[in-house]
């Protein structure tokens, strides 16, 4: 089983702690003058999402996780898996619901996503930053009305709900921020 | 980390910053003139290096052998020391591998200096004088050190002596001061145990507005102290605080070369227990000691720590010129 010693410890490595695999965001080393040193590392649980601080006797091993990042085109969703294909050997995955609580609102075919697979079985999906997505429901658009602020909500075609400014209208296209959620623009046809 | 830019080429530290370093070192060099201490310089390369099982030295080849970085000047200087020098001090780079975050950087500046004749309290009047010229010339308020013994710190915040305790009654009382327990503390030494607790309960227990001397630590951790003669379960080992910050390390020397010889064996052992290469033993250095060490005591300060306390600053990055942990 691979493993890293705390000196091999940097921003991106993935761990394998109480059996959950983690990512070190941050790495610091904790030293009273002379002696012992300790590591005190925050972390990111990849299966939960929540940020973990730890700290490790250093010189110590810890056990590695086998995660890796692989670029996935979506494919389809059959109403409990979602389908990935890899553009380039056209293997396909299925992902459970659990690993699409971030990405899942935000897809309707063809888009590339990040796959974090974990011994070969996805563990999450990071939509891509940008998506461009059809309004389907939202109230009356205020004709003119560019300028002024206030925004409503709007329904898009992949299901996720955003607040949009007051002049859009069902029908239009939207670029949005997958990571904040918000809208950045109308995309003209 | 943000993403490189075109500003990376740019300086860690403010302008501003680097001009107060510049006038530290002015009145460092200012403060050993006037006591007659002579500035040195000695190799950062060496064939020796040190051995303590918790400092990793970066290595590098020359010709047809590896040489080693310095982690502090201490083994050249005691060879000036022996060899009829004086006084001596030195500025200057020393190197540390697997050392990061924010009071960390793997390359760093060093003040060390000798005193033939003075024992380590007599080194920490000299230090007291030392910092209080920088601490007023640098705009801060200045209060006397806290002095204590590193067994009455540890009776005074834990009401657990360090001298008697076992790893297993420093584990229990960690539980019971409910002080989180770090991962891989299972097999740990009672010095380990010690250093956690230092890092957790003593060190945050110190004054916020001033410095620290903790002194005779547990001959455990004597490093190139000398024993005491009066309570041999104590060293002369001394370290500098301000607040929580560690900012020196002294020792009122060991002197013996047998007992140095021992010592760096003794730390080849652990190291080969830990899965750590041995280190080239620095034989020149017992043979200094052989011919005679002068009595003394020794300090090391980081300077780059001192600066952070001087300018009130967040980080160490922030008082390098250049910091490869840039962000």
């Amino acid at each position: 089983m691979a493993s890293y010693s705390t000196n091999e410890f940097r921003g991106g490595l993935k761990l394998l702690l109480d059996g959950d695999p983690v990512s070190i965001l941050e790495n610091e080393l904790v030293k009273p003058g002379k002696g012992q040193a300790f590591n005190r590392v925050k972390l990111r649980n990849l299966k939960t999402g929540r940020m973990i601080e730890r700290t490790f006797k250093s010189n110590e091993s810890v056990e590695a996780a086998d995660v890796v990042d692989v670029d996935m085109e979506f494919s389809y969703n059959d109403g409990e898996f979602w389908y990935f294909m890899d553009p380039n050997t056209f293997e396909q995955i299925a992902a459970g619901e659990a690993a699409m609580v971030d990405a899942g609102k935000w897809l309707k075919g063809q888009e590339l996503c990040t796959v974090t697979l974990w011994d070969g079985a996805p563990l999450t999906v990071t939509a891509p930053n940008f998506v461009e997505l059809k309004v389907t429901e939202t109230d009356p658009g205020l004709k003119g009305d560019t300028a002024q602020g206030g925004t409503k909500p709007a329904t898009l075609e992949s299901g996720a709900v955003v607040k949009v400014p007051l002049f859009v209208e069902i029908g239009e296209v939207l670029k949005v921020d997958t990571r904040s959620g918000e809208y950045v623009s109308r995309v003209k046809e | 980390m943000s993403p490189a830019s075109k500003n990376d080429w740019m300086p860690s530290a403010s302008l501003q910053t680097l001009k107060q370093r510049a006038r530290m070192l002015q009145s460092i060099r200012a403060f050993f003139a006037a006591r007659h201490l002579l500035e040195v310089e000695t190799p950062v390369l060496s064939r020796a290096a040190i051995t303590d099982p918790h400092l990793h030295s970066f290595r590098t080849r020359y010709l047809q052998q590896s040489l080693y970085l310095q982690t502090s000047p201490e083994f050249f200087m005691k060879r000036l020391l022996a060899a009829g020098s004086g006084d001596i001090y030195q500025v200057c780079k020393v190197f540390r591998d697997d050392e990061q975050g924010s009071n960390h950087h793997p390359e760093f500046s060093m003040l060390e200096w000798y005193r033939q004749g003075f024992d380590h309290h007599a080194l920490m009047d000299e230090m007291e004088q030392l910092l209080k010229g920088l601490m007023l010339d640098a705009g801060q308020g200045w209060q006397a050190p806290v002095r204590l013994s590193y067994r009455q710190a540890f009776l005074d915040v834990l009401a657990v002596d360090p001298l008697t305790a076992t790893a297993a009654d420093l584990e229990q009382l960690a539980i019971a001061q409910q002080i989180e327990i770090p991962i891989g503390m299972d097999d740990a030494s009672k010095d380990s145990w010690l250093d956690w607790l230092m890092t957790q309960a003593i060190a945050p227990s110190f004054s916020k507005q001033g410095f620290t001397f903790l002194y005779d630590y547990p001959a455990s951790q004597a490093a190139l102290a000398r024993i005491s003669h009066k309570d041999p379960r104590v060293a002369h080992r001394f370290e500098l605080f301000f607040a929580e910050l560690e900012l020196a390390n002294g020792f009122y020397e060991l002197t013996d070369a047998e007992e140095q010889a021992q010592r760096f064996a003794v730390e080849n052992q652990q190291r080969v227990a830990m899965a750590l290469p041995a280190m080239p033993v620095d034989e020149c250095l017992l043979d200094a000691l052989v011919a005679g060490l002068p009595d003394c005591s020794g300090v090391a300060i980081g300077l780059d720590r001192l600066l952070m306390v001087l300018l009130g600053v967040a980080t160490v990055h922030d008082t390098l010129s250049f910091s490869l942990e840039k962000d």
